[in-house]
């Protein structure tokens, strides 16, 4: 019986490589970048004029909808790929520039709006005679890499873009499973706990805990049932890497947790989603379902005795959830309020049992870890941080989107070289990471290397992967007041620290973004941060202070100036701010005042209008309007 | 035969939301999920249904129903707009989208107008951070979004001037 | 097998699943705690029981850390000096500074930790609560928010030892509040008004609404007495002032109850100071010597209580005016044979003693049948039940609760 369910998987796997291999070389192969923020452009209108262009042209193709490869600033993205000619990457490909990138490619038609991206090069990479496909993108015409792809090795994300995230054949061709197969067949869970630990894999949810030492707790617990649970309540601002990896290749999330289940002697598991995130809860769900028709969920899993169930849990908006125990009480039903530790996790956690909690990404690493080996990962990054990490660049940089990097990468090249510095001829200010829990670290900290231990040191964090770049035009003060509002919206309100103490602090940064603010409003903020960190019952309180406090450090001319000059230096705090016209360059031609909401612009018709300070509510509407630039923001004092 | 309660609300209409969660456990805030989509909202009616039927405490289904964002015990508007107000979307000019609304509207954040007829929301990060600012309106995505285009939109959807 | 910790310098023994507060308090060692309570279970929220152990990174609750072998525990640490100085600064930041007229001023952990840290209370523009005042029109539980400290005690009371589950926290961060049911008036909330909840309450949230300006801890005198109103026997502390009870306070070492007592225990003590309660022994005139009762009467000593004053006695449970009549006119009235006299107890004892002798002798003991009450103590009923077999000579004897 063990032979044949092993061999059932074999040929099931042949087969669907059969199918890979007849679908990625067909005459025509097509693939559509189906992530939220392409369906968010349009991704799904695209398809449809695809369809439609196909028909219309008469050419039979296979279109394949896969996940998000990371270039969000180019949605939608379709790839055409004719047999035996390049596979070209277009960007911008709404419903209108279907026909376009149909006449550039076959045609040799001119593109307009729509651009190209790339050329696309499937890649591999071999260890222990194992192998690891992913895509890159190079230049047209030079043949390298193009900038954003550069600096990037694709492990946890190799799979996005390049399968199907909602077909398992797709997975299995590309040696999907075959991990888990491995841990089954071949190692004692003991010996997969040595392999993680030995890959000195960190845990990818910010806090670069030892994955495998978190695994060896949890199987040395000796309760029984035990529970894998994982952490996919993304909540950072800005941050929406594990939504690409559950968008784009559900299946290596699932393979991870069944590996980790048997790792730790555990039948069940549950994900804790987002309810923010329904695509990626309804391709888990699908994948699920799959994996459960192929016997690699539910009993006796190929045979080895194994018995593994998933969950989907869905979170209801509490940013706190991303915290272990209010994730695991908000699994029980309860209000999402964390618990002091201990009891710990693996000793205690959902329904008082050993509970392993780990992130997406880490789950999504662990099967390619077990195939291509620990050495292999260790190889890669910096001797305390091995492997990748995985980013969500968004801000003020001329490309945004979704990259992984090599540990070590200095910021400097993650935003210059991949991100292409900052647009429109700014000048960048700041890089923030780890959120709303995380620091911003100023320009005078480019060089440092981004691995855990680096970016604590110059006072920010790893986080679990938000990277926001801000420039000129950003107000730090403000800036971090809108993470203090942030914290004070999520904050569950379980300990006095937390709950009292970032209404406190939030109020003081309103006072001091209006124009109120004192210099001893400086040491109150430092007095009221210490209380938090030292006070608040878990990481959400004590870490909360974290962004202001760098703030003060890197910034604290910005502080002052709105403390003593009452001027925002970037002309965002409204307080501190007014609008003007500049007579030289006003038309009078009324745009302004015929939008201004509270009628506060005078001035008749070919006549320089003007602005009554006194009603102006500074909405910038007559700003945004000004097809002149004939208005601008300016210090009143 | 339900409809006995004030806001006539169909109570029945969870049968089948309470025969698929049965028995599991801590199945509380998928029964909400469901009861919400069900009547939009979660009238007190419905928490007093829930409590009875799951035998749970009328106040942990309520501590529970106002900790999380995603509940609303208020009916909401006809229409709902939300704006994105994470991170990148903040810097790419959700605050004039805010100031706009306020304007036009007398709308903060979290109410409705008074004619019912539209609910503006505040969201934490959809994930769409490229095509930020985004608003989401009724449900569908729009990105890069400006002042002009959110008050345009509004007109051409809702009832309000 | 014991755990052997060091708490400030001092070796001491804990048994094993000891958590550090209970290690410290067992030896003698105070930590400061607010939402902790011995009878609930420790959530770690207040943040007043942290004390710093070697090798652990920051502070931890004591309340929650379990003690372990060799653990070396400083409570008076910097750290954890400043910690507690910080919330209990935060709490008032967010709390009237009303102790001067507070009904709990004095019986307050709250105001007793911000004196013991020598805390002030902060002046500042920032929000404050403004919560309703006693917005419920529960006759025996009055809640004032603006002083909740969110310590969940009365919510954990609630659950854990009433098995009611009536209060729970709504909302979340600043905006968390105490609530009754689905934000309901208590009663809505199936509350069974027994108190435990303002019991276990450590500041002036929730207070007994009888009791309100009635006397602070420092004008009462507590009596400990055994409530009459069943045989569990619960104890509880009255409250007396000027001669009057003003409350009934849980004694958390009642043997029987601990702090747990019912509605009627914990209020309903009014019925003592009633004017119409009966406090005297009260005989028929046929069973008395006339003459007796003539002198008795004329001296003082007894007294009459006429037909009349039982019906004003009996309207006066329905109508707190009387009917107009002055009692003079009654005084004057005549005895009948089933005038009720008010006497001293030895004389009525005697004549029921004299009647039960009659009847046993007529007619034996199994003319008896007796009731006991359930309001009675355990020890009144053992009397009770021996003086039914071995005076009157009887198995009839039943239980009132048995009906």
């Amino acid at each position: 019986m063990q032979q044949a369910l092993v061999h059932d998987l074999a040929e099931r796997r042949t087969l669907a490589q059969t199918r890979w291999q007849a679908k990625t070389q067909a005459d025509v192969y097509i693939t559509v970048g189906m992530g939220t923020c392409g369906i968010a452009a349009g991704a799904n209108d695209a398809l449809k004029g695809i369809q439609r262009e196909l028909e219309a042209r008469g050419i039979r193709a296979e279109i394949s909808e896969v996940g998000c490869v990371g270039m969000c600033s180019y949605e939608p993205m379709v790839e055409i790929q004719a047999r035996g000619r390049e596979r070209i990457n277009y960007g911008n490909v709404t419903t209108r520039q279907v026909k376009e990138i149909f006449r550039h490619y076959f045609d040799g038609g001119a593109l307009r709006k729509a651009v190209i991206v790339g050329q696309v090069m499937p890649t591999t990479t071999e260890s222990h005679s194992h192998v690891l496909h992913s895509l890159s993108f190079r230049s047209i015409d030079a043949g390298e890499q193009i900038p954003f792809q550069s600096k990037q090795l694709r492990i946890v994300l190799s799979n996005c873009g390049l399968i199907d995230p909602e077909s398992i054949d797709d997975y299995l061709a590309v040696d999907g499973y075959s991990a888990l197969e491995k841990a089954l067949l071949e190692m004692t869970p003991e010996e997969v706990i040595e392999e993680v630990l030995n890959s000195g894999l960190r845990g990818r949810g910010g806090g670069g805990f030892p994955t495998g030492l978190k695994w060896r707790f949890a199987r040395a617990t000796p309760s029984w049932p035990k529970y894998v649970i994982c952490n996919a309540d993304e909540g950072d601002p800005g941050a929406f890497m594990d939504r690409s990896v559950l968008e784009g290749d559900p299946h290596s999330v699932i393979e991870g947790m069944i590996i980790a289940g048997y790792a730790i002697g555990a039948e069940y598991g549950y994900i804790y989603a987002r309810a923010e995130y329904p695509l990626a809860i309804r391709r888990l769900q699908i994948a699920i379902e799959q994996a459960r028709e192929l016997g690699l969920l539910g009993k006796d899993i190929m045979g080895s005795g194994f018995n593994f169930e998933l969950q989907i849990k869905e979170g209801a908006g509490a940013f706190v959830c991303g915290e272990e125990t209010a994730l695991m009480n908000s699994i029980m039903g309860e209000r999402g309020q964390p618990w002091p530790r201990p009891p710990y996790p693996a000793v205690s956690g959902v329904w008082n049992k050993p509970s392993n909690v780990n992130n997406v990404k880490s789950y999504a690493y662990t099967p390619r870890i077990l195939r291509l080996g620990a050495d292999w990962f260790k190889s890669l990054g910096t001797e305390n941080s091995p492997g990748t990490a995985v980013f969500a660049l968004t801000g003020q940089t001329q490309r945004t989107g979704l990259i992984e990097v090599p540990m070590g990468i200095t910021l400097r090249e993650i935003i210059f070289d991949v991100g292409g510095g900052v647009p429109n001829g700014k000048q960048f200010k700041a890089v923030q990471t780890g959120g709303p829990l995380g620091g911003c670290l100023p320009d005078a900290y480019l060089d440092t290397p981004v691995d855990f231990d680096s970016l604590r040191a110059a006072g920010a964090v790893m986080g679990s992967g938000g990277m926001i770049v801000a420039d000129e035009s950003t107000c730090m003060v403000e800036f971090a007041k809108y993470f203090m509002r942030f914290v004070v919206d999520e904050s569950c309100g379980k300990c006095p620290p937390c709950r009292i103490g970032s209404t406190r602090m939030l109020e003081i940064l309103e006072r001091i973004t209006a124009g109120e603010g004192t210099m001893s409003d400086l040491d109150e903020i430092k007095r009221l941060a210490r209380g938090m960190q030292l006070g608040s019952l878990c990481a959400l309180g004590q870490l909360a202070p974290s962004p202001v406090l760098s703030v003060i450090r890197h910034f604290e001319d910005e502080f002052v100036a709105h403390i003593e000059n009452k001027e925002c230096p970037a002309h965002v705090c409204q307080n501190l701010i007014t609008y003007r016209v500049i007579p030289d360059l006003c038309t009078g031609c009324m745009v302004c005042a015929r939008n201004c909401a509270v009628q506060a612009i005078s001035g008749e018709k070919l006549q320089v209008h003007e602005i009554d300070p006194e009603i102006c509510v500074r909405c910038g509407l007559c700003y945004a309007v000004c097809n002149f630039d004939a208005i601008e923001i300016i210090s009143p004092r | 035969m339900s409809k006995t309660n004030q806001h006539d609300i169909e109570l029945n209409l969870m049968d089948e939301v309470f025969a698929q969660y049965g028995e599991e456990k801590g199945a509380l805030i998928p029964v909400l999920q469901k009861a919400q989509a069900l009547y939009g909202y979660l009238p007190p009616e419905v928490l007093q249904h829930i409590s009875r039927r799951m035998k749970i405490p009328v106040s942990k289904v309520y501590g529970v129903a106002t900790f999380y964002a995603q509940f609303y015990l208020e009916r909401r508007g006809r229409h709902v707009l939300r704006l994105c107000d994470g991170t990148a979307c903040h810097v790419k000019g959700t605050p004039i989208l805010l100031t706009a609304l306020e304007d036009h509207y007398h709308l903060q954040p979290g109410e409705t107008t008074e004619d019912n007829e539209l609910t503006v929301e505040i969201v934490y990060c959809l994930g769409s951070c490229a095509l930020a600012p985004v608003a989401v309106f009724d449900g569908t995505v729009m990105g890069r979004m400006k002042q002009k285009t959110l008050l345009n939109t509004i007109k051409k959807r809702t009832d309000l001037k | 097998m014991p755990i052997h910790l060091t708490i400030n310098g001092k070796h001491v023994t804990a048994p094993e699943g000891a958590t550090i507060l209970e290690a410290a308090r067992a030896n003698g060692i105070d930590i400061p705690t607010l939402c902790h309570h011995p009878d609930l279970s420790n959530i770690g929220a207040c943040r007043m029981c942290v004390v710093s152990v070697e090798k652990a990174r920051g502070v931890q609750t004591a309340c929650t850390t379990p003690a372990a072998e060799g653990m070396v525990v400083n409570t008076m640490s910097p750290e954890a000096i400043e910690t507690r100085k910080f919330v209990l600064e935060m709490l008032l930041t967010d709390h009237p500074n009303d102790c001067m007229t507070c009904e709990v001023n004095g019986d307050c952990e709250l105001q007793d930790l911000v004196y013991d840290y020598n805390v002030k209370w902060p002046e500042h523009n920032g929000k404050r609560h403004q919560y309703e005042i006693d917005p419920d029109p529960n006759p025996f539980i009055f809640i004032d928010r603006n002083k909740c400290i969110l310590c969940a005690r009365c919510i954990r009371a609630c659950d854990e030892i009433q098995n009611r589950s009536v209060w729970n926290f709504a909302n979340r961060g600043f905006e968390t509040k105490l609530v009754a049911g689905a934000d309901q008036l208590l009663l809505d909330a199936y509350c069974e008004s027994c108190g435990q909840c303002v019991a276990y309450c450590p500041v002036g949230a929730l207070f007994d609404k009888m009791s309100l300006g009635k006397g602070r801890i420092m004008q009462v005198k507590k009596v400990r007495t055994t409530c009459s109103y069943c045989g569990v026997g619960c104890n509880f502390d009255l409250n007396i002032r000027n001669g009057q009870i003003v409350r009934v306070t849980s004694a958390p070492d009642a043997p029987v109850n601990g702090m747990a007592l019912c509605v009627k225990g914990r209020y309903g003590y009014d019925y003592v100071h009633h004017p119409d309660r009966l406090t005297r022994p009260m005989v028929r005139a046929k069973w008395l010597d006339a003459d007796t009762v003539a002198e008795q009467v004329k001296s003082g000593q007894w007294a009459l209580f006429t037909e009349a004053q039982q019906r004003r006695a009996s309207l006066s449970y329905r109508r707190t005016s009387g009917n107009g009549k002055s009692p003079a006119q009654d005084s004057q009235s005549e005895i009948t044979p089933d005038t009720f006299v008010k006497t001293d107890w030895d004389t009525a004892l005697d004549v029921v003693a004299r009647k039960f002798t009659q009847v046993k002798k007529d007619h034996g003991g199994d003319a008896f049948a007796l009731l006991a009450s359930a309001k009675c103590t355990n020890e009144e009923n053992f009397i009770f039940n021996k003086f039914t077999r071995q005076m009157l000579a009887t198995h009839s004897i039943d239980h009132c609760a048995r009906l």
